[in-house]
């Protein structure tokens, strides 16, 4: 880079301008509150992920301002480190890199799909930098330096396939993306539905560019299950959705979803085209609770229209707040005194209900809602209280094994 | 009995998809030996055109039909005119050129949508087909590829237009000694490669969403379509999107769409092993 002079003199000229600044007001504001801390996170603000990223990266900014204004952590404030990683995996292992080498940040919040995750976690494990994976996903990771406060399979998934297999009948045809998220998710789905005595017509894996079903369709329509079960991720599988409903066939066979509406799915789809969908997750917006309204109320006044608001972004600002409880229960940023802190049952009242960590997997005990879509929203069927992550206590006691790192799989 | 015919159907969309994708390409590369590695992104412009125009409240079809390839033509000429002309008869230069010019794209159009999915509904409602629901904008999309193709030949073979481009490709200097400037022959040849690349990008935008980098989604596709079919620009091209078109929907039928794509590129290397100068290098060699 060249630096012309006029640039030169200018650049100097306000560096020391602030420095000025620096010296003279903010001084004893540094004494009484010590130097930020620094949140780190990664998320795709935008590529074909960014339907799931941009509202995370709103919930982060909204937690931090939040924890910011009623004093910050320990007497610190917040400062959040945010890189876009553009639906990039590559960029996800760069920016890990630049998180624990130079910013030193104090924990990252980050990662969306499990490929995503798998690339930054042993990173984070070796610098020992904290690590909170805010995302529904297929379960098992079984690490003390980690913390998942995102829905399971056991959460989530077993409800629908429990009220989708009640309502519709036993045979089902299974759609998932091919990436671990979906190669997994796709077995637990095929584990609960032969646990009640119901058949798996044929899954489909599709990898995450796939955005042509035309023939998926016909075949879904040739194998005639009693409902669909979709784990399909992304932009371009939005298009399945599309094309099921403008083929007429959302009148015919019914849906269940483990990630439809976890990137606003139903509003993609015109008013109508989605009704029906079956869902679970922790969080709805339709949720009749004043922690939820408040919620809402507060991210309107700061980005406008809620609308935007989905589970993973609740999650993102749920896992925020529950480091946050940690670090105060810790009384200290140090790693040892914060897993401590995050195996003593501490829990959080987030806008969708109780969230608890569980001290053996460091995954989340939490409310699971089991929804459908009407009119473009997510109305709740029915409530499922306090579900623990049991997929990944079947196989994960880091109390036993506390220098397990891997992820489990499940055996179907 | 309606399987068989939902599978055609689906073979026929196929075909309909790969003859609108490459139609443009195979223009460009098969009458001017210019390869355009910015062809993926002429079809992507094309569909944002249709999208940008459908949601400023412009009739679907009046967008994609004629607004798309309109714009896309216009930026091929002007690429033409400002790039592409310096460069004829220099094929890597020209790769390079047009390489560069699709990550440009790319970028602009990211800096001006957003690197986001974008995307309009179909505007055609599903149909019953037997015991099968069927979309019925597929249809669509086989009668507008039809219609092109037509088009196309009957503008190739029976009009003066047709011939004198014909005749500047096959050789410029005895075009230009009958008094046609080849220069102006390449330009509107360039120019109408680019707004069928448009026209495709716009047909096919509501059917899947889009992306700044879908380009690349369809780039490949429509260079083993065109390489595959040979020099031969309808008959080259049509006739490797009926192959290819069909072995990918028949083997995306039997197992997944993903071994459909395996299958379709499996079968273009050994197409090309057997047939180094495309189909139409063997068979159909008088033909346009």
């Amino acid at each position: 880079m060249s630096v012309s002079r006029r640039r030169f003199l200018t650049s100097t000229g306000s560096a020391a301008g602030l420095t000025a600044l620096g010296g003279a007001i903010p001084f004893e504001l540094a004494l009484a509150q010590g130097a930020p801390i620094k949140l780190g996170s990664i998320l795709d603000n935008s590529g074909n992920l960014d339907a799931y990223g941009k509202p995370m990266v709103m919930a982060t900014t909204l937690a931090a301002e939040e924890i910011n204004a009623a004093g910050g952590v320990l007497g610190r404030k917040i400062q959040v480190v945010q890189y876009d990683s553009q639906s990039d995996i590559a960029l996800y292992t760069k920016y890990a890199q630049q998180l624990t080498r130079d910013d030193k940040v104090d924990v990252v919040h980050g990662g969306i799909t499990s490929a995503s995750r798998e690339a930054i976690r042993q990173t984070f494990k070796r610098a020992s930098t904290l690590y909170f994976y805010n995302v529904l996903y297929e379960g098992g990771v079984c690490d003390r330096n980690t913390v998942c406060t995102g829905t399971t399979p056991a959460q989530a998934v077993e409800p629908i396939v429990e009220i989708a297999m009640k309502q519709w009948g036993p045979s089902a045809y299974v759609l998932a993306a091919d990436y671990n998220y979906g190669q997994i998710t796709a077995k637990w789905l095929a584990h609960y539905i032969k646990q009640r005595k119901g058949t798996v017509a044929a899954t489909d894996f599709f990898p995450l560019d796939v955005a042509d079903f035309a023939s998926t369709i016909a075949k879904i329509q040739q194998a005639k299950p009693a409902f669909v079960a979709s784990a399909l991720v992304g932009g371009a599988h939005m298009s399945f959705y599309r094309q099921w409903a403008a083929s007429g066939m959302s009148r015919k066979i019914p849906l269940c979803s483990t990630t439809f509406g976890v990137g606003n799915e139903q509003l993609a789809l015109s008013p109508g085209e989605g009704d029906g969908i079956l869902i679970a997750g922790n969080y709805s917006q339709e949720a009749d609770t004043p922690a939820n309204k408040d919620f809402l109320a507060k991210w309107a006044k700061r980005f406008g229209d809620p609308k935007a608001v989905h589970e993973i972004a609740v999650s993102q600002y749920q896992g925020i707040l529950l480091w946050a409880a940690c670090a105060r229960k810790a009384g200290s940023l140090d790693r040892d005194k914060m897993v401590a802190a995050i195996e003593s049952g501490i829990g959080i009242q987030g806008p969708a209900g109780t969230v608890t960590l569980e001290p053996r997997t460091h995954h989340a005990t939490l409310d699971i809602n089991v929804m459908e879509v009407k009119g473009q929203k997510l109305t709740i069927k029915q409530q499922f209280k306090a579900r623990p992550p049991a997929d990944t206590l079947q196989s994960c006691d880091l109390a036993k094994n506390p220098n397990d790192n891997k992820q489990y799989e499940v055996k179907v | 009995m309606d399987f068989a015919a939902v599978v055609t159907l689906e073979i026929l969309y196929m075909i309909a998809f790969l003859a609108l994708t490459s139609a443009g390409l195979a223009i460009v590369f098969g009458m001017m030996r210019v390869i355009n590695l910015a062809h993926g992104e002429f079809v992507m412009l094309g569909g944002y055109t249709t999208i940008a125009c459908a949601k400023a409240g412009i009739n679907i079809y009046f967008a994609m039909l004629v607004l798309a390839p309109l714009v896309v033509g216009i930026f091929g000429l002007v690429v033409e005119r400002l790039v592409v002309r310096h460069l004829y008869g220099r094929m890597i230069d020209t790769m390079l050129a047009t390489w560069g010019l699709s990550l440009l794209m790319v970028g602009l159009v990211s800096l001006i949508f957003g690197n986001t999915a974008v995307s309009v509904p179909a505007p055609i409602p599903g149909y019953q087909l037997g015991n099968f629901q069927m979309g019925g904008y597929n249809l669509f999309i086989i009668a507008v590829a039809t219609l092109m193709v037509i088009g196309l030949w009957l503008l190739l073979r029976t009009t003066r237009i047709g011939l004198v481009a014909r005749g500047a490709m096959q050789s410029a200097e005895v075009a230009s000694s009958l008094g046609y400037n080849p220069n102006i022959v390449y330009m509107w040849t360039f120019t109408a490669g680019a707004a069928l690349s448009g026209l495709a990008g716009g047909v096919l935008a509501p059917l899947t969403g889009l992306l700044p980098s879908s380009g690349g989604a369809y780039i490949a596709k429509a260079f083993i379509t065109v390489i595959t079919g040979g020099a031969a620009v309808i008959a080259g091209t049509l006739s490797s999107s009926v192959i290819f078109g069909t072995i990918n929907q028949l083997v995306s039928f039997a197992s997944t769409p993903v071994l459909g794509e395996i299958a379709m590129l499996a079968l273009a290397i050994v197409l090309l092993r057997l047939m180094p100068q495309g189909i139409t290098g063997r068979f159909f060699r008088n033909s346009t």
